[in-house]
């Protein structure tokens, strides 16, 4: 699914944001990507979803690679990897339905199927009473529903999330948490880069890969193997 | 459809910019426009002086009918000359006496009329230049029987300096204001797709195609530059109107030109949509 291969990414001049990693995400595996800030958590999301190209190595997302993709390439990836930021990213001034059916909209789905499908996903993220209400006057927590919904309504195979639980109380942390623990029930593979390490140890069996100034320090699978 | 929806959207969405937008592509434009109907009226004042060059051949008393024949046939088969005409020594008296009536004691006493007859030669557009003027002059001067030729050689001289001074000037000021207009016109729309970057940005993060993107911005950037150089036109011809009633009588420009004008409000419209969606397309 995921597969970077001693992956380098440079920023002249202001210096390396990651150095030389590796790692590999299965089908249906749920990770959580730790570091302190500055440690490259983005910069690995961002080349994931092929917004930047790496330096040097490769990265290979539902058989793109880096070092081959075309513009058309990474628009058609990016109809297959739905990505959750911190800052939610919606539409201003549209309402959560409209949000979520621009997403359909760009894809050249049908009208007549945009809106049932977006008001199914707002259901499914708990906000159908919500769905005509503009974005702006939402809360955080609900904001950020909407911005999964967005990021899940052309079913991806893959979710990145940056700091998705960030701007978020506890409350509402916890409610996006079960939204992406279903979500990889169902076979989603799921990325999500964090700081917090409660949400991290609240998930035991999820795969915890740790960056610390752009390297990767610690990968639980491996730690898994050795110890097996 | 989805562009013309979405630009009409972010319009409806964005009144105050897209108002700020166009007005600021109206304002750009309408100095173009009071340039233009300066530049045409000049141009028509040019024009107008320029269909008064002439140039007249008088000939001799004793001249034969067949030797005027012979010299008309010539100057008509020229292709600087539009027409001839002949002045008989009897018209010239009239003329004069009407052109010059204060002086009309000098011509009630004569007892021989001492004006000579002359061939009137009229140039067509385009052939009024000191050298083609020269030219059929020379032609005429070479018959033994024409006495003088006369077409104000200082004036022509002076006339065709003054327009080659207008078409620089009017080149040089247009191309500068065109510019001036264009970096404003640039200037509004990037203001506008500014607002707007987060949005192109969330159209990238779902999967829109490049074409997809641009079409509304280029859409918008039409009907913006449209609207502000219909407003231009509008304030245009107010000034125009002004002047005419209540300064001087001037001329309004051909149609053809205030709806170039228009056009090009959509044409620099979509023209710097494309160059700033363009840069935010790269930042993504």
């Amino acid at each position: 699914m995921i597969k970077l291969t001693k992956v380098t990414k440079e920023y002249p001049p202001r210096g390396r944001a990651l150095s030389d990693v590796s790692f590999h995400i299965r089908k249906g595996e749920f990770a959580f990507l730790t570091g302190h800030s500055g440690s490259g958590k983005s910069t690995t999301l961002r080349l994931i979803h092929m917004a930047e190209r790496p330096s040097s190595g490769e990265v290979r997302v539902l058989g793109f690679s880096s070092e081959l993709a075309t513009g058309r390439d990474i628009w058609k990836l990016r109809r297959r990897v739905g990505f959750v930021f911190q800052d939610f990213r919606l539409l201003p001034g549209r309402t959560a339905l409209e949000n979520v059916a621009f997403a359909l909209e760009v894809t050249g789905s049908p009208r007549r199927e945009r809106i049932p499908r977006a008001n199914h996903l707002l259901e499914e993220v708990g906000l159908s009473t919500k769905s005509e209400m503009s974005v702006d006057v939402l809360s955080g927590g609900e904001r950020q529903r909407v911005a999964i919904a967005r990021a899940l309504v052309n079913e991806p195979l893959v979710l990145l999330a940056d700091e998705p639980t960030g701007n978020l109380d506890e409350r509402a942390a916890r409610g996006v948490m079960e939204l992406f623990l279903e979500l990889n029930a169902r076979g989603t593979s799921l990325l999500m880069a964090t700081h917090e390490l409660t949400l991290v140890r609240s998930q035991p069996d999820a795969r915890v890969l740790e960056l610390d100034e752009g390297r990767l320090v610690y990968d639980s699978e491996l730690v898994r193997e050795e110890s097996a | 459809m989805h562009a013309l929806r979405e630009a009409l959207a972010a319009i409806r969405r964005a009144p105050f910019l897209t108002v700020l937008s166009a007005g600021m592509v109206a304002l750009a434009l309408f100095v173009v426009g009071l340039f233009t109907v300066v530049t045409y009226n000049l141009h028509q004042a040019l024009t107008r002086v320029e269909e008064r060059v002439e140039v007249v051949a008088y000939v001799r008393d004793d001249v034969r009918p067949e030797e005027l024949a012979a010299l008309e046939a010539e100057l008509v088969g020229m292709e600087e000359v539009r027409a001839v005409h002949f002045v008989s020594r009897e018209d010239a008296l009239l003329a004069a006496r009407e052109d010059l009536s204060e002086f009309e004691d000098l011509f009630t006493g004569l007892d021989e009329n001492p004006l000579p007859a002359s061939f009137e030669v009229e140039l067509h557009p385009g052939f009024r230049s000191p050298e083609s003027v020269a030219r059929v002059a020379e032609v005429a001067s070479i018959y033994p029987f024409v006495e003088a030729v006369a077409y104000g050689r200082d004036w022509v001289d002076r006339l065709h300096l003054l327009r080659q001074i207008g078409a620089i000037g009017t080149t040089v000021l247009g191309v500068a204001f065109g510019v001036v207009a264009a970096l404003i016109i640039a200037t509004a729309v990037r203001i506008a797709i500014f607002a707007r970057r987060d949005e192109i940005y969330i159209m990238r993060l779902v999967g829109a195609t490049n074409g997809f993107i641009r079409r509304p911005f280029l859409l918008e950037g039409f009907l913006t530059g449209l609207a502000g150089g219909l407003l231009a036109t509008g304030l245009t011809y107010a000034a125009y109107f002004a002047v005419y009633r209540l300064v001087f009588p001037i001329e309004w420009i051909p149609i053809e030109w205030a709806l170039g004008g228009v056009m090009t409000g959509g044409l620099f419209g979509i023209l710097a949509s494309a160059i700033a969606v363009r840069r935010y397309l790269q930042e993504v």
